[in-house]
């Protein structure tokens, strides 16, 4: 990479490993740990008011998740870019190999084994999927980012993976990643109509494509539509969870109050649910404090994308917190009754050691993103 | 160009991401709506709905009412039943641990397979239960090494027993599951969809179900997803069923039973004064304990194929001809209408013509001339047809009606017969003939188209012993609350009749069995004081053919058993301060003064002894025995 010399009064390119840490943005990684704090009380209520055994784990995962997104913060954003497009070969290559040898889990293939260890394919591509978009923006002038022909090549990045995951089969994901790497097609400037056409062409697809979805993804809708009409059967997710939230009211039942979660009414209470018992134990009022939570967290994040002096800076921090903000919404409103339930966690909250390492270093990369916020980066 | 280039892109992303931002901040107002809907508005709706999930309303089942006799013996209660139950989940292996329970108690086959099946069906915290009415040995086996077995746990039940086994199944009936016909006649009760609950499914038991089921009690708890309770919140408890005493003297009913033997039979003791019914009887009888915890098929099978009929309850729903017995009813209407006179004489050739028919009496020789009083004694056919001829058959029937028969008499049971008495205008209607001279006949003496039921002619024989007085039977004592200050034991009606007429018809019941010529003067009971009235019946089950009147008719024991004749006795003692009255009945048994007459006697005499009056050890047993008890006992 061709470097220019520093002229007078330009920021410095290359930080001292001492300076980065004292630079890091504290007020950022205190949001961070906030809002897992609040998934660590709601892991010890969902054990009846025990730490054990799934508030300490979340714990330790948290605490192993932090030591790597400290290094990847520290790794130069300008690696980062470099390793975009072998990151998400990689990432591209563990799907097939999903394909041709993952193992079955809950009904679908989603993982695969690396020697000891089990990774799901699917959580690495949507951060590489939005690296690899940033990457590809980050060398393209505005000109070009409105011609078409410009913009086969990431649609193509895109539907590699998303056509992998579908086939696993997990539909939550396949929209998740489409829609975050949207989100960087539209910050880096894609022309409004051509999402309007998208859009226009989706939804005649959505319903052609409908008759092609498995049973259980059409019933899932079908049920989201009215969960009254099967209350024991699949509808009965959606119930429980609703009535968990409305017998919630204004100030909760209290921690471990709960009777819809601590009766086992509720389902995947440590998973999907949970945001369905906080709602239950400490009511609207605990609900909106969240929410106000994630909406610092993510402000920080537009924060920190503005604030870049890159391209791929800019865009990937707005894709990953695009994300991060799609997790957040389609959690909430699936636990609300308000979109169809599709298996998505709760970012941070959620007992899961997977999302939790992928938001981990998803977040590290955006703090990376910020310590490096002044690199200049040349196009290709 | 490269500064311009990306200021322009600069300012790009700056314009779109706040755009993101906008519609994501869209978005989350949407979610805090939402919240707010939901916790707030529909806050109520959804409270109620969460306290529905969860609790649970579970019903205590009441204890069942004991049903007692007349001194408070038990007829019916309710014992423990030890019963062991398996939970799935604290044993280390079933099929080891019930290998383990075998050794202490052997557990059958059957059983065994039932519960392995359910153990795979159910969830691992509902109790399963493997055997139930264990011997209290059995128990206590179990118990001691209960420590060996985990997962095993011991539960007291309560069951229905009756200790007095076949002794009074008819009259008291029995309990049983309740089957899906119980539940769409029965009046709605959250009790019966209860499993392993039981309801009266005959006698008493069913009679009286309601008030000796007693009302359920609730407890309500708290209960997750899967159903298991995590505790009680509260609990109110239930009602226990009403005890209820019986009329019934269960010794005497004891007795009365092993006097009857392996007869096909049926008897009933009453008290002439308050109708209180002593003794119901009616045998074979079958083991109401064997519904109670589910007969068997074969057993069931058994009871329906015995041609003694052990299921029926021959003294309320067995209809016999009366036979002689009927004779007194004759008398009656003829003397209260005046067809004749008290000193109206009849000569007894052996027979009587009418018309080409001839009508026997039983002794072929004849009786010579007799007056009513020696008609009755001798039981004179003749005598009788020559008077029924001259009431008429619809005076007869009114005078039987007078005295109960041919209409049922409100027992507290279900099944009462109605008999038959029939009238001209019966014959008409049903049989679309005109009625016959020689039908009289055959009325006049008991037989033809009258039936009645052991039961009737008890309450007969009643009302002719307590001089015309309409008493009726009862089975449950009056509910003993104290009478209201001015109210009055309401009199039995009278039944209107001319006493010396009746006196006279009595007199001939003393000969029957106190004269020299009575029928029943061999079963006569020598005690002073105690002296028997009664009257024999033998009924044809069917006709003597003319061919067997010249061959001379076989003797009773020569003919199949089926063929024989029914024999019957009605009578009361003692005569001169009358108390008891007894109906017997013993189908196919042959002569009635042969065969039920000395049971008849046997049954007064037992009566008498263990008359509480007399009997001054029996009173002390009577529960709480209220004022008015004791001038009834002793009128």
């Amino acid at each position: 990479m061709p470097l220019e010399g520093r002229e007078i009064g330009a920021p410095e390119q290359n930080l001292p490993l001492t300076q980065k840490i004292w630079d890091m943005n504290w007020g950022f990684i205190l949001l961070i740990c906030a809002v897992a704090s609040v998934g660590f009380v709601m892991l010890y209520s969902a054990a009846n008011g025990s730490v054990e055994p799934w508030a300490s784990r979340q714990m330790i995962r948290f605490a192993a998740g932090m030591a790597i997104m400290f290094v990847v913060a520290l790794v130069d954003v300008r690696i980062w870019l470099r390793l975009s497009y072998p990151l998400y070969a990689l990432a591209l290559l563990m799907l097939g190999a999903v394909e041709v040898m993952g193992v079955v889990g809950m009904g679908a293939k989603r993982w695969v084994e690396i020697g000891p260890i089990q990774v799901q394919p699917s959580e690495v591509m949507k951060i590489t999927l939005i690296m690899a978009m940033a990457r590809y923006f980050h060398g393209l002038s505005l000109e070009d980012v409105r011609r078409i022909r410009w913009l086969i090549i990431p649609l193509i990045l895109i539907a590699m993976p998303a056509a992998l995951v579908l086939r696993q089969p997990d539909l939550g994901t396949t929209l998740l990643l489409i829609a975050g790497a949207g989100i960087v097609f539209f910050a880096a400037g894609v022309s409004m109509w051509m999402f309007g056409a998208v859009i226009g062409a989706a939804i005649p697809t959505a319903f052609f494509a409908y008759q092609f979805l498995h049973e259980y993804q059409q019933k899932r809708i079908l049920i989201f539509l009215n969960p009254e009409s099967d209350p024991l059967g699949s509808g009965y997710h959606i119930m429980q969870s609703k009535i968990a939230l409305g017998s919630g009211g204004v100030f909760g039942k209290g921690l471990v109050q709960g009777t819809q979660s601590h009766l086992n009414y509720l389902p995947e209470m440590r998973t999907d649910f949970i945001f369905s018992m906080l709602a239950e134990e400490f009511g609207m009022v605990g609900g909106l404090i969240l929410f106000a939570l994630y909406i610092l967290l993510i402000a920080y994040g537009y924060a920190i994308a503005l604030r870049s002096r890159n391209q791929f800076g800019k865009l990937l921090a707005v894709g990953l917190i695009g994300v991060f903000f799609l997790y957040v919404f389609i959690n909430i409103a699936m636990v609300m009754g308000l979109v169809p339930v599709v298996g998505v966690p709760l970012p941070l909250i959620s007992y899961g050691g997977t999302s939790m390492l992928t938001l981990l270093i998803g977040f590290g990369l955006i703090m990376s993103v910020y310590l490096h916020r002044d690199v200049e980066i040349q196009k290709r | 160009m490269r500064g311009k280039g990306n200021k322009e892109k600069s300012k790009t992303f700056t314009r779109r991401s706040l755009m993101i931002a906008g519609g994501q901040a869209g978005l989350m107002s949407l979610l805090a709506g939402r919240l707010y809907y939901l916790q707030v508005i529909q806050s109520d709706e959804y409270s109620m709905m969460a306290d529905e999930n969860r609790m649970n309303i579970r019903l205590l089942a009441p204890l069942r009412g004991r049903i007692m006799d007349r001194f408070g013996e038990e007829i019916a209660s309710n014992r423990q039943n030890y019963q062991v139950v398996l939970i799935r989940e604290q044993t280390g292996s079933v099929e080891k641990t019930l290998e383990h329970l075998s050794e202490l108690v052997p557990v059958p086959e059957s059983d065994w397979a039932r519960v392995l099946k359910e153990t795979r069906r159910k969830r691992g915290f509902v109790p399963i239960p493997v055997m139930e009415n264990l011997s209290w040995e059995e128990f206590a086996r179990i118990n001691v090494h209960s420590p060996e077995l985990p997962g095993i746990q011991l539960e007291v039940g309560q069951t229905r027993y009756y200790p007095y086994g076949p002794l009074f199944a008819h009259t008291v009936g029995y309990v049983g599951a309740v089957s899906e016909r119980d539940l769409q006649n029965l009046e709605p009760d959250p009790l019966l969809e209860l499993p392993g609950f039981r309801i009266g499914k005959n006698g008493i038991e069913k009679y009286y179900d309601l008030s000796l089921r007693g009302a359920a009690g609730t407890s309500r708890v708290e209960a997750n997803a899967y159903g298991r309770v995590i505790r009680e919140l509260d609990r109110q408890e239930g009602r226990p069923g009403d005890d209820l005493v019986l009329t019934i003297d269960a010794e005497l009913q004891k007795y009365a039973a092993e006097r009857m033997g392996q007869e096909s039979a049926a008897a009933v003791v009453m008290d002439i004064h308050t109708g209180d019914i002593l003794s119901l009887v009616s045998v074979p009888s079958f083991n109401p304990n064997s519904f109670t915890t589910g007969i068997s098929h074969k057993e069931w099978r058994g009871l329906q194929n015995n041609p003694k009929r052990p299921l029926g309850n021959k003294a309320v729903a067995g209809q016999y001809p009366p036979g002689s017995t009927f004779k007194m009813i004759v008398a009656l209407a003829a003397l209260e209408h005046g067809a004749i006179g008290m000193d109206h004489e009849v000569y007894c050739g052996g027979s009587t013509k009418l018309g080409k028919h001839k009508f026997h009496c039983w002794k072929r020789g004849g009786h010579g001339k007799l007056n009513l009083r020696e008609a009755i004694e001798q039981s004179c056919d003749v005598y009788f047809y020559d008077i029924a001829r001259k009431v008429g058959i619809d005076k007869i029937a009114e005078m039987a009606n007078r005295f109960g028969l041919g209409e049922t008499l409100g027992l507290d049971l279900r099944g009462e017969k109605v008999g038959l008495i029939p009238t001209k205008d019966w014959k008409q209607a049903v049989k679309g003939e005109r009625w016959q001279v020689g039908d009289t006949y055959n009325a006049g003496i008991g037989q033809g188209y009258v039936l009645t039921t052991p039961l009737q002619l008890a309450v007969m024989t009643s009302r002719l012993a307590n001089g015309g007085k309409a008493v009726t039977p009862r089975l449950v004592k009056q509910k003993q609350q104290p009478l209201k200050e001015g109210e009055e034991v309401p009199e039995i009606a009278d039944l209107g009749l001319n006493k010396t007429y009746l006196r006279y018809v009595l007199d001939g019941m003393f000969d029957v069995m106190n004269g020299k010529k009575g029928t029943g003067r061999a079963s006569k009971i020598k005690v002073k004081g105690w002296e028997v009235a009664g009257k024999s019946g033998t009924a044809q089950v069917r006709r003597i053919s003319k061919k067997e009147r010249l061959t001379g008719v076989l003797k009773a024991e020569e003919r199949p058993w089926e063929e024989r004749e029914h024999a019957l006795f009605v009578a009361y003692a003692p005569f001169d301060e009358p108390r008891y009255a007894v109906s017997v009945i013993v189908e196919h048994g042959g002569s009635g003064s042969k065969v039920a007459a000395p049971i008849a006697s046997d049954l007064l005499k037992e009566a008498l002894r263990l008359d509480p009056v007399r009997n001054k050890t029996r009173s002390k047993f009577v529960v709480n025995p209220p004022a008015t008890e004791e001038d009834d006992d002793a009128s």
